[in-house]
């Protein structure tokens, strides 16, 4: 991993600023210290029909959305299983969502409220491992709607940052290097 | 069908505590159809052991096969490569397979994965209703097709009782679910069928040393014995 040593380079100034807030005692002191310079590595399930052609629009309207999402074309979200979030997250993804049609509005009728409901069990998967449901979910949206595309790719981005690389990453990297 | 529930994942995380190597065993038969233990949730299962050591620092080998029956030598044979290079197997099957797997691999620590809980059956997708209690002596023939024995709070033979109120038992489900009233339903078929005779038949005291109270059964067909 390129960015490891700039990782570690940064945790002293985050626990600086992590200690700072939790002396100002008016927001709860972080599980992890923030690094400012951590770049959070996302998978993003996107469905054929919407959220691929989305993230296709944001691209031509040359909008903005952070580079740290990867996104891997499904036919429809319904072909998500738990496995695949799980499997990403063991990989060391930091975060993971799925994107599909509007509620309604599924080229297969259901295949996004599927979806739905198998990301909301990974997340009380998530929960029984001691790791932050947070870093999985679920978002819907048409094709028309490529600002919405970069808008979930910006927030979800910042929520990750905020929670911190996946626990199990350090463990991926210590058995590449060994 | 045979239906199980997973065990909290806590329970089992306690099962394996301490342990480097373990397979996770699924079974591709009742409990895969009743989503608790087939080869998807067992690499599920084996995925989440392995990223709670990964959490913890701890450096463990698991992985997950599945047996198309555990409860029969000739499928563990099928898995009997994997299952040797293990010395404990986590079994998602029913009792039946997870025993079956503890006797054919008798040098393994072999643990449940799963509670195994009833004789279900798919009312609608993922929704299991108790059908059977596998009493060893079927009365489905005088309550037309519905089952006294396990579908009565009581297990009345000769019912209904007092607490039959509008169709619904007095009794809830843990999750306080309203219960149909078994013997209101054999009624209610009965009648239907013009069979109403039935009722009024008295249904002597019920033999359970045909059931589990007899002890651990056993069943041989002659005929089909090898030669």
């Amino acid at each position: 991993m390129a960015d490891e040593p700039t990782v570690q380079a940064a945790e002293p100034a985050a626990q600086a600023q992590a200690a700072a807030q939790s002396e100002a005692g008016d927001e709860p002191t972080p599980v992890r210290p923030i690094d400012p310079n951590f770049e959070p590595e996302i998978i993003v399930f996107a469905c054929h029909y919407c959220a691929y052609a989305a993230a296709d629009l944001a691209g031509s309207m040359r909008l903005q959305y952070p580079t740290n999402i990867r996104m891997i074309k499904l036919p429809c979200t319904g072909k998500l299983e738990v496995i695949h979030l799980l499997k990403a997250l063991e990989a060391g993804a930091d975060g993971v969502y799925a994107a599909g049609c509007m509620e309604g509005e599924c080229h297969y009728l259901k295949g996004n409220l599927w979806a739905r409901k198998r990301v909301d069990y990974a997340k009380t998967l998530l929960a029984e491992m001691g790791m932050e449901p947070e870093r999985i979910d679920m978002f819907n949206m048409s094709s028309a709607m490529g600002p919405r595309f970069a808008e979930v790719a910006t927030e979800f981005t910042e929520r990750i940052k905020r929670l911190g690389p996946n626990p199990v990453k350090r463990a991926n990297t210590e058995g590449q290097s060994a | 069908m045979i239906t199980a529930e997973r065990k909290p994942f806590e329970e089992i995380l306690k099962l394996v505590e301490g342990q480097q190597k373990v397979l996770v065993a699924g079974c591709d038969t009742c409990v895969a159809v009743c989503l608790t233990g087939g080869e998807k949730e067992a690499e599920i299962l084996a995925t989440e052991l392995r990223i709670k050591a990964k959490e913890e620092g701890r450096e463990v080998q698991i992985e997950h096969t599945a047996a198309i029956r555990q409860c029969e030598w000739e499928y563990l044979d099928a898995i009997a490569p994997k299952v040797n290079e293990y010395p404990v197997v986590l079994s998602m099957a029913c009792g039946i397979g997870i025993q079956s797997m503890a006797e054919k691999f008798a040098d393994k620590l072999v643990l449940p994965a799963v509670n195994t809980n009833m004789l279900g059956m798919p009312q609608e997708h993922a929704v299991w209703y108790e059908r059977c209690g596998a009493c060893g002596d079927c009365v489905l023939g005088d309550t037309g097709g519905i089952c006294p024995v396990v579908r009565c709070s009581k297990s009345l033979m000769n019912g209904p009782c007092g607490g039959s109120h509008g169709g619904k038992c007095e009794v809830t489900t843990p999750e306080k679910e309203e219960i149909d009233c078994a013997w209101q339903l054999i009624h209610d078929k009965l009648y239907a069928q013009g069979r109403e005779d039935l009722l009024l038949k008295y249904t002597p005291p019920k033999d359970w040393s045909k059931s589990s109270a007899g002890g651990p059964r056993k069943m041989v067909k002659e005929e089909a014995k090898p030669v």
